[in-house]
């Protein structure tokens, strides 16, 4: 029965990662940058929501609400004061170097207004837990909401993509740029468009995440972060259906790997997992292989 | 001087500089002129300095970045701090043993990254970043479990306590998880530092300005053109690398051989430190070496002068690499500075 307990909580971890890593994915897809700055959009969206219901006493669906507006405001604003400017920059290091000083901008003003002591976070899901066959095996609200919500993103998302206009443009964009703004489409705005659906998905994943662990410090999204983009490159940089099994395969390997290898070392377990790939299979499970032209 | 090109000139006015600075700063701690709390951060300093330049040679000079490099310092520092402790008696002339420690924590260190390097390298994109960034965690990750203890029988590991090494009471707990190792001989000296500095310098700038430098630079500007002219891209980014984490390394002995007590918490060998050193990077200049040593001084030295600023100071760095970036590498940004400095000359034309 552990086992299945384990699964369970490993499919709600991966889902979690595999909401992050969609964020990671799209922005990488349009942008060609690693958005480091997309695990701190996390934390600061599980403050948000921590901040509205313990400070301003507000119901837990709104606080939600609001979380999300102000990731996705916050989202928008980074990529138009930091990432736009170096969007043609000579170097792509630029880009990558000024995503490392706004992740680390995010993470010291949070310290700075929340302190560095950990807050207990109250769980924003009122579903009970579900006990099944007869007690031994118990799967919390927390999990079913976490897997149900990936499974309606990923749904409504892809459906968004491939029906939508706005959904094309992005492809487009990230098929060629400069193709896609002698079509008439609005570059900018599509990447903006991006970022802040990124950041909203991020707002979500910090509630659900620390809903599941309800601990949070100016550090909680930074670990996350960088474990959904393991999860983004495991699936296939690029692909939105590639983030899904990813991050479920990674949250299943990391629960397993603390449950039956050791609980320390299950970091480094899923970077392990992260070189391995990188030797056998660079291009990710579902990514595509393109060659450079010259 | 006269007959010496341009770059043999900047490169001694580089060991100069550090010399020179050696020599002040040496004055300063025999006057007594300097605080107890500065003169403590001298030998941290040296370590930095040379993890500033060895970064320096993967970002500037290989064009990757690098988010694992204390993660190699790591490396670098736990195992001659291991080899200098299991040593203390075997070897008693510091100053050899200190030599061996530095070979084997920059042989170590330099494995590391050449294991890292070999996957990696080949691929394109910024899978370096995140994979050195992952590489540092596990390192930290697997010094904080690890227990090695020592007594007649030999050596014992463990990755539980030190409880389970099972030592005979005459044992002796070497590394005792995340306490790290205690009593690492203290053989580190600013001045041994400066002179590490200048080894570094010499490796790092000699480099640069032979045959293979010039391909290492030739595959930054440009893959494909340098792959077309027969460069072999994997061996010469894999030397450029291995080459940055073995300095690495260095900069962990130097820093291991100054502390009573090593251990690995995320401030001294995390992402933090690895932040830190990029920054000092950025600042002096990517790809210019001197810069890296400034940079590396004054951010190391200007904090504690002005202790009131200490709850800011990682928020100034975050500010400090973005407007930094923005500055240099915006497209807009270059265009500006090219249209002053192109009226500037204007203007100085007019005057002549």
């Amino acid at each position: 029965m552990s086992f299945i307990s384990y699964l369970i909580n490993g499919i709600s971890l991966g889902s979690v990662y595999a909401i992050i890593a969609l964020g990671y994915t799209m922005v990488y897809g349009i942008a060609k940058m690693l958005n480091f700055a997309h695990g701190d959009v996390i934390m600061i969206g599980a403050y948000v929501v921590m901040a509205s219901v313990t400070g301003a006493g507000l119901p837990p669906f709104a606080a939600v609400l609001i979380s999300i507006v102000f990731c996705t405001v916050l989202g928008i604003v980074i990529e138009s004061v930091a990432y736009r400017p170096l969007l043609n920059a000579a170097s792509s290091l630029a880009v990558l170097i000024t995503a490392i000083g706004v992740s680390y901008l995010l993470q010291n003003i949070a310290l700075l207004i929340f302190g560095a002591n950990t807050i207990s976070f109250a769980s924003v899901v009122p579903i009970p837990a579900i006990e099944l066959a007869g007690g031994s095996l118990t799967i919390t609200g927390e999990a079913i909401v976490t897997i149900v919500l990936c499974i309606i993103i990923m749904t409504t998302l892809t459906l968004f993509i491939k029906k939508s206009k706005a959904g094309q443009a992005m492809l487009a964009v990230s098929e060629d740029k400069g193709a896609a703004q002698l079509m008439g489409i609005h570059v900018n705005g599509t990447i903006a468009l991006t970022f802040a659906i990124g950041s909203a998905l991020a707002a979500i994943a910090g509630v659900l995440l620390c809903s599941a662990y309800p601990t949070l410090t100016p550090y909680t999204g930074a670990m996350p972060g960088i474990k959904a983009f393991v999860a983004a490159v495991f699936g296939g940089i690029g692909s939105i259906p590639g983030a899904l099994i990813g991050g479920i395969l990674l949250g299943v390997i990391e629960i397993f790997g603390k449950a039956y290898i050791s609980s320390q070392m299950a970091d480094a377990i899923v970077f392990g997992v992260l070189i391995v790939i990188l030797i056998v299979k660079p291009t990710g499970i579902l990514g595509k292989n393109i060659q450079e032209k010259v | 001087m006269k007959n010496r090109s341009k770059t043999t000139k900047n490169n001694i006015i580089t060991y100069i500089m550090v010399i020179l600075l050696f020599a002040v700063m040496q004055t300063l701690v025999s006057t007594g002129n300097v605080s107890s709390l500065l003169k403590g951060l001298l030998v941290p300093l040296c370590a930095y300095i040379i993890l500033a330049v060895s970064l320096n040679l993967t970002v500037g000079i290989l064009g990757e970045l690098s988010l694992g490099h204390a993660g190699f310092m790591c490396v670098g520092a736990f195992t001659s701090a291991f080899f200098s402790k299991c040593t203390a008696d075997l070897i008693p002339i510091s100053g050899v043993r200190y030599l061996l420690a530095l070979l084997i924590g920059a042989a170590a260190a330099g494995l590391c990254g050449i294991l890292i390097g070999i996957p990696v390298l080949r691929l394109k994109g910024d899978y370096l970043a995140i994979v050195t960034l992952a590489f540092g965690e596990i390192i930290k990750n697997i010094v904080n479990i690890l227990f090695i203890g020592r007594d007649e029988n030999g050596f014992h590991f463990s990755t539980k306590d030190s409880l389970s090494l099972g030592l005979s009471p005459e044992g002796e707990v070497l590394i005792n998880g995340p306490q790290g190792i205690t009593g690492t001989p203290q053989d580190s000296s600013f001045f041994i530092g400066v002179v590490l500095i200048l080894v570094t310098l010499f490796i790092v700038l000699n480099l640069i300005h032979s045959r293979s430098g010039r391909a290492i630079m030739a595959i930054r500007d440009n893959r494909i053109a340098a792959e077309s002219i027969g460069i072999n891209i994997t061996k010469y980014k894999l030397m450029a690398f291995s080459i940055s984490a073995a300095l690495a390394g260095v900069g962990g002995v130097i820093y291991a051989h100054n502390l009573a007590t090593l251990t690995a918490q995320p401030k001294n060998f995390g992402y933090n430190m690895s932040i830190m050193i990029l920054v000092f990077v950025v600042l002096g200049g990517i790809g210019n070496i001197r810069g890296s040593i400034i940079a590396a001084i004054v951010l190391t030295l200007l904090p504690e002068l002005l202790r009131g600023l200490s709850d800011y100071r990682m928020l100034i760095y975050a500010v400090v690499l973005i407007v930094m970036m923005l500055f240099n590498w915006s497209p807009k940004a270059i265009e500006w500075r090219e249209k002053c400095s192109a009226k500037w000359k204007r203007n100085k034309q007019k005057e002549a």
